[in-house]
């Protein structure tokens, strides 16, 4: 789960993790009263959006004036942005977040990850802040440092003035640092974050280090116990459909392709895709109904594959285990009869109760087709996409 | 010979009196594995399934001598009660739950480095070796005892490499979910290292999937130590970057885990790749038949 830069910011706060002065704000008349409320003579308003690249998008702006505040917000809200992240649509920008803009001197990397290779939290830091991390590792992986922190000693001074001398701080901005990375480590802990990053993290004139950015995701398995995380969350940067899913405990991500697959398990979900591919087609979604489906479940998944006006065939494929094929076959059956289905609709199935479910399908009159080899099925629904 | 379990391994449920410890360890019975007995903290010495239920899975393998356990326990509790199994001695600890917080399974994979126990999953169907032992909640009525290995990420897609290896007549020797999230227990290497020491595994499926380096590390274990046949199959080639796909552990970030560096690191280690899921069966036939 992703949380916006206003919202980071202030977790980071709460941690003892120094971030500029600044509010979010929704309106252009907000923005302009956080800008008077907050002083100075330039301040940075930035469009909060769940993606990276907002600074290249023309998301972020300083604005000298007052006026310049309000002409940016007017610009931003109610529009979407498209960065490098995003995609072609873009994201919503309804909220702004207005900081007072000061004066940096130097711009640094930091972020901490749980990795998964060595099962350990990790710290990454590099002297260039500011910058797209992949291509500095890509391109100078000499100015990358990176170290674990071990679970049970925890992060360790020596760690932080390792960085220290990497950014070549100042022996007196040295305990500043040490805060600030004790302050990630405790976050990332405590609230169950997956990542969190600060690019830039800065140090001004006056020596101050600050974090100028902030991103945090969560580890989706863990939010459920951090109802303030939770309250953060919004739907409005997430994929309608895929949200929409989620509270049917079905896995859905959209895709571009025109057949759409419901498929159960996420493994074989991805190689249904992969399959249809291979065979000439390009899948409309990945969607799996889980394990222990229901014919309510099945039936949802059905009518948001449907929903997708690109889709021109569905493919359902399932390897009964747990589920059986005839309750899969009863919920395909309450869905088509339910939502007027207008694709063919290709349903191999396979496992506990296969001839059942088969038989159950063939007797429904419903234009179906019932298959029993994979192969064979996906060949049959990319020929139905094409209208052959 | 098989892997890991056999007729004789002794199991317990962890998770014994719930919904879905109730259903798999019935299935499990009727399947022939000697399951002895089951946990629920609070509900020791009740009946259950006509097994003794215990309250700490230290006093289950007291009285029933269990090495091995199967966790049906929901995920904020599931690694309290992998570590209550690791602590009470349980040498093969099957995890199925899925959702456990990635954090959570970093403390338990600390706590349990460099002991000789083993853990599968979790986010797995569990193993089995056909015709003696199912620990998990695969269809137990696809398999066929025989010299397949077979080792996956994924559970479904197992399930098709089994239907597929039964009907080509090979069956398997035994079966390793791993699991799909990103940090879980035992990886490809510690399998697949197993079936190569193992006289009734005449060739090895390997099902991998999107994310992690897993795969890649393993290709070059197959390189340097595995002499059998190895058919392999990568989950994902058509998987957008940056989104998880359904697995907590099924996701390409910043240009890595990707299918096309899993395929090729494959392929160079002498693995038969196959591009379509259903030609699992087919290509070990060839290979192996």
């Amino acid at each position: 789960m992703n949380i916006h830069e206003y919202q980071a910011k202030q977790l980071f706060k709460l941690y003892g993790i120094p971030v500029p002065e600044g509010s979010p704000a929704e309106t252009a008349g907000h923005a302009e009263q956080v800008a008077r409320e907050l002083g100075g003579n330039a301040w940075v308003v930035k469009a909060q959006v769940h993606a990276g690249g907002r600074g290249k998008a023309g998301g972020v702006q300083i604005a000298k004036s007052l006026d310049e505040i309000t002409e940016f917000s007017r610009k931003l809200l109610g529009t979407r942005l498209v960065t490098q992240q995003t995609g072609a649509e873009g994201l919503p920008v309804e909220t702004l977040y207005v900081e007072k803009a000061g004066q940096i001197d130097r711009e640094f990397y930091l972020s901490a990850l749980v990795d998964r290779g060595s099962e350990r939290v990790i710290f990454i830091a590099s002297a260039d802040g500011g910058m797209d991390i992949e291509e500095v590792a890509e391109k100078t992986p000499d100015r990358i440092i990176s170290f674990q922190v071990d679970p049970a000693a925890g992060l360790q001074p020596y760690q932080c003035r390792k960085v220290a001398f990497a950014f070549g701080l100042q022996p007196t901005q040295f305990k500043s640092l040490e805060k600030i990375m004790a302050g990630i480590y405790r976050l990332l802990l405590e609230k169950d974050a997956g990542q969190i990053e600060i690019n830039p993290l800065v140090t001004t004139d006056s020596g101050e280090l600050i974090a100028v950015d902030a991103k945090i995701n969560f580890d989706d398995n863990a939010v459920a116990a951090h109802s303030d995380i939770t309250a953060m969350r919004d739907p409005g940067q997430e994929d309608e459909k895929e949200h929409k899913a989620q509270q049917f405990g079905l896995n859905y991500i959209t895709l571009d392709g025109s057949i759409g697959c419901m498929v159960n398990g996420a493994g074989l979900a991805m190689a249904t895709m992969d399959l249809v591919k291979l065979k000439g087609g390009s899948p409309a979604n990945f969607l799996d109904v889980g394990g222990g489906t229901n014919t309510e479940k099945v039936a949802e998944a059905f009518k948001l594959i449907l929903a997708d006006p690109n889709v021109k065939a569905v493919l359902v494929n399932i390897f009964g285990g747990i589920v059986k094929c005839d309750v899969i076959a009863e919920g395909i059956l309450a869905a088509v009869k339910e939502v007027s289905v207008k694709v063919p609709v290709v349903v191999r199935l396979e496992g506990t109760n296969a001839e059942a479910g088969r038989r159950l399908l063939r007797e429904s009159g419903l234009n179906l087709v019932a298959a029993d080899d994979l192969a064979k099925a996906a060949e049959q629904v990319v020929a139905l996409a094409e209208g052959v | 010979m098989s892997i890991l379990v056999n007729k004789a391994t002794k199991v317990i449920c962890q998770g014994f009196t719930g919904k879905q410890g109730t259903f798999h360890s019935l299935q499990t019975l009727e399947y022939g594995t000697q399951l002895v007995g089951g946990v629920t903290p609070g509900r020791g010495g009740e009946t259950h399934c006509d097994l003794p239920v215990f309250d700490t899975v230290e006093q289950a393998v007291q009285r029933t001598q269990a090495e091995a356990t199967v966790i049906y326990v929901p995920p904020f509790y599931a690694a309290d009660a992998i570590l209550e199994a690791f602590d009470a001695g349980i040498k093969v600890i099957v995890c199925i739950t899925e959702g456990i917080p990635v954090l959570h399974m970093l403390r338990v994979k600390a706590a349990m480095a460099g002991s000789d126990a083993v853990l599968i999953g979790p986010n797995c169907p569990g193993i089995i070796t056909p015709g003696e032992c199912k620990i998990g909640i695969m269809p137990g009525f696809i398999h066929q005892p025989g010299k397949i290995g077979i080792v996956s990420r994924s559970g479904t897609l197992t399930y098709e490499a089994v239907h597929q290896t039964t009907r080509e007549g090979l069956g398997q020797s035994t079966c390793v979910g791993i699991g799909g999230d990103p940090i879980h227990g035992m990886n490809f290497i510690d399998v697949i290292s197993r079936f190569q020491d193992d006289e009734q595994t005449q060739g090895i499926v390997m099902v991998g999937e999107i994310g992690g380096s897993e795969e890649e590390e393993a290709a070059e274990y197959i390189k340097a130590h595995v002499t059998k046949p190895v058919v392999g199959y990568i989950a994902g080639q058509t998987a957008p970057p940056g989104k998880r796909m359904g697995h907590a552990g099924a996701i390409v970030t910043g240009g890595k885990g990707t299918a096309a560096s899993k395929i090729a690191a494959m392929k160079a280690a002498g693995v038969e790749m196959v591009s379509s899921p259903t030609e699992i069966g087919e290509v070990m036939k060839k290979v192996c038949g």
